[in-house]
């Protein structure tokens, strides 16, 4: 099973350090995470997508809740919540493909942000599997690089 | 007022009534130790930092307070680790201060440089590494705070030199503010009602009391509960101390190798009330197969130990002595007349089984724990270390009184006795303090007899020497074909290593000398150790073996039956 996280924490150094050590050590396993600023001065947001089982969450909210500088843990439910991220896409392209890729982008509502004479670079957003799927459909040309953020999540309202 | 950091450290200790430190000078420490001859704290100079962790977890676990413990930077913080690993498992306070280079050199490998926040982030509560001496008194009135309260454990603040030397206006803050801390002190009262249901409709029930007990001091409130609801108490390792051990409620200790009638009764239990226990793999051995009829309440201070090994029924996050007395006037005074006549049953045959009523020729290991027992009135404060020993000590000595033992339970720290003792002795003055160590334990942490001495303490040190790592021996013997690998032992004239560092000792090869040689240990006026030859291939019984069930339970054999087998075999 694959649960959404976000997890509250004071923005001190280390705490980065302290969250990547739990989840090593109790043997989590993360998908991906993700960090910034929250709302509130002096407080990070993480959002962490980890896959396991009931028993396993449980454990992974509040073993993150034992942490001294984790002030909140919520397990977002897909259903009431919302996720994005973004990803850059390097990608080879010669002028005979150029305007194909661009046409992807387009469709995948992609900015294309960087060009070259034999690549692009597509910025994109959305859900992971909308990612994904440009991603694959991106593949044939040759993709040179990928950058993903990780998931960033809310719930709804 | 202005004051260095290294002053500043002392007057914050001083307001945590700190009246002892364990520690050992470096370079990185030394602001600190030109500091203290000025403050009424007592420094213990050990004679590795291990002991000094171990010292003020000995000093945590007898006396209730936070243990402090001191080493300079690199080797100094990492020879703690182990002790601070040891306090963790077992959730014990100590405040481990560590000396570390400046600032201006972090990250740089200077001289003696450690990484020890990040090499401790997996075994302490919560850690600092203090860059501004601004900081230091809210970060150090912090660490004793998280040290001591919710489910108690071990803090390191790092503290680099020139931290140490800066100079910053003194004032200790009155009160901590920590967000993300919020222990849970009180049980949801639905949760109890629902726990007085379960206990009040069962008719085979068993409690379990861990070391919660003893870190919460609830044994009033355990006692009243116990008796008034009339069921048998079993105890883990770290429970031993919550409840006497020879009430006649009480089934001992429970576990690998805890009392067979214990195990037997979580078995067929059909409500087990888990008072501040974590369900280790030496409680419960496979989980799934644990405990099968039983609807289980837990009790705990942490909310990640419920569900964590063992789901149970009822589940209540609290602190356990203020959730035992919400409990207590919801429980029905109960008697279980079938309950106890088949547990007394259990009883019988442990009895017959106990090698103490067995005609036994040797020294074995259980009678000289019994000795110690009886001739201490069971009022001692013991300390033991891990292995064979440990377990002996926990079947055999009748513990009485309150905090009975600092022992190694979680981690399973060889060699933590000796240096244990010195913090229980000096947390206690006026108790008896005796250590039953093992003959591969004690050369672990030898050296420290030096402490002993220096400080002019009284502690009694008996050696269970087999001339083998026994417990590694005993799973050699049962599971390896006796394929006795790198267990043998050799060990120095132990007596004249005591004689050597100016403490009395004594041998004891027989089984007449034992009282004996106990009395003269407990007439003299200082420390004392007894070096007991014991026989070497006696084993722990019973035992369940790793990650198996009662079914499986390795009981003593008669010991007449067994001398034949060995003659036909």
């Amino acid at each position: 099973m694959r649960h959404t996280i976000v997890a509250l924490m004071e923005d001190k150094p280390g705490v980065l350090n302290r969250v990547a050590s739990l989840f090593r050590r109790r043997n989590f396993n993360i998908d991906s995470l993700a960090v910034g600023h929250s709302e509130v001065p002096g407080i990070s947001r993480m959002t962490i997508v980890v896959k396991g089982d009931d028993r396993t969450l449980e454990q992974v909210e509040k073993q993150l809740h034992k942490l001294i500088n984790v002030t909140k843990v919520l397990d977002l439910d897909s259903s009431s919540s919302v996720e994005r991220e973004l990803a850059l896409v390097k990608v080879h392209a010669t002028p005979n493909t150029r305007s194909e890729i661009i046409n992807l982008a387009n469709i995948f509502r992609g900015n294309i942000i960087d060009v070259s004479p034999d690549s692009l670079v597509i910025e994109i957003t959305g859900t992971e599997d909308k990612i994904d799927s440009l991603i694959e459909l991106l593949r044939p040309y040759g993709i040179r690089e990928v950058s993903r953020t990780g998931v960033l999540a809310m719930a709804r309202g | 007022m202005e004051l260095t950091g290294a002053r500043i450290v002392w007057e914050c200790l001083l307001r945590e009534g700190v009246e002892v430190v364990f520690g050992y000078p470096g370079g990185a420490v030394i602001e600190l130790y030109d500091a203290l001859p000025d403050y009424p704290i007592r420094h213990v100079l050990v004679r590795h930092e291990q002991g000094a962790a171990h010292a003020a977890d000995g000093y945590a676990r007898s006396t209730g307070k936070v243990g402090v413990c001191l080493a300079t930077s690199g080797p100094g913080a990492t020879n703690l680790v182990t002790g601070i690993a040891t306090a963790y498992m077992d959730s014990i306070p100590i405040v481990a201060l560590t000396g570390q280079v400046s600032t201006a050199v972090l990250g740089r490998d200077a001289f003696q440089e450690t990484d020890i926040t990040g090499i401790t982030l997996p075994i302490t509560k919560h850690n600092y590494l203090v860059t501004d001496v601004r900081d230091l008194a809210r970060v150090l009135k912090e660490a004793f705070y998280i040290a001591r309260t919710g489910r108690p454990g071990p803090v390191l603040v790092d503290l680099p030199r020139d931290v140490l030397m800066a100079k910053a206006e003194f004032s200790y803050p009155e009160k901590v503010e920590l967000p993300g801390y919020k222990p849970t002190v009180r049980g949801n009262m639905r949760q109890i009602r629902l726990a007085a249901e379960v206990l009040n409709s069962a008719s085979r029930p068993l409690i379990i009391a861990g070391g919660g007990v003893n870190r919460s001091g609830a044994w009033d409130e355990l006692q009243q509960l116990v008796e008034k609801y009339g069921a048998p108490v079993a105890m883990t390792l770290m429970g031993l101390g919550a409840f006497p051990q020879d009430h006649p409620l009480c089934l001992g200790f429970i576990g690998m190798h805890g009392a067979a009638s214990a195990s037997l009764a979580a078995d067929q239990a059909d409500a087990i009330l888990a008072i501040g226990m974590r369900f280790s793999d030496r409680v419960t051995g496979k989980p799934a197969a644990w405990a099968p009829h039983a609807k289980v309440i837990h009790i705990d201070i942490d909310p990640a130990e419920i569900g964590k090994n063992i789901q149970p029924a009822v589940p209540i996050v609290g602190d356990v002595r203020v959730v035992l007395e919400q409990l207590l006037p919801l429980v029905q005074a109960r008697e279980f007349p079938e309950w106890w006549s088949l547990i007394r049953e259990w009883q019988e045959e442990e009895r017959e089984r106990d090698i103490l009523n067995q005609d036994v020729p040797e020294l074995v290991p259980p009678y000289v724990i019994h000795k110690i027992s009886e001739l201490t009135h069971g009022q001692a404060l013991m300390v033991s270390d891990v292995g064979q020993n440990q377990m002996w000590e926990a079947q055999y000595y009748k513990h009485r009184r309150r905090r009975a033992l600092a022992t190694s339970g979680g981690l399973g720290t060889m060699g933590y006795a000796i240096p244990a003792a010195i913090g229980v002795q000096i947390g206690n003055p006026n108790d008896l303090v005796w250590v039953v160590v093992g003959d591969g334990g004690a050369q672990m942490t030898l050296n420290q007899l030096g402490t002993i001495v220096q400080e002019r303490l009284p502690i009694k040190i008996s050696i269970i020497n087999n001339g083998y790592l026994g417990m590694v021996r005993q799973w050699q013997e049962i599971f390896f074909c006796k394929r006795y690998c790198a267990t043998p032992i050799s060990s120095p004239d132990f007596v004249k290593v005591a004689e050597a560092y100016g403490i009395p000792g004594l041998r004891v090869t027989t089984r007449e000398g034992v009282e004996e040689a106990i009395r003269i240990a407990l007439a003299a006026p200082g420390a004392f150790l007894i070096d007991f030859k014991v026989k070497e291939e006696e084993n722990v019984y019973p035992m369940i073996p790793a990650g198996q069930t009662v079914r499986e339970m390795i009981r003593r054999p008669l010991y007449r039956q067994r001398t034949l087998s060995e003659e036909v075999g």
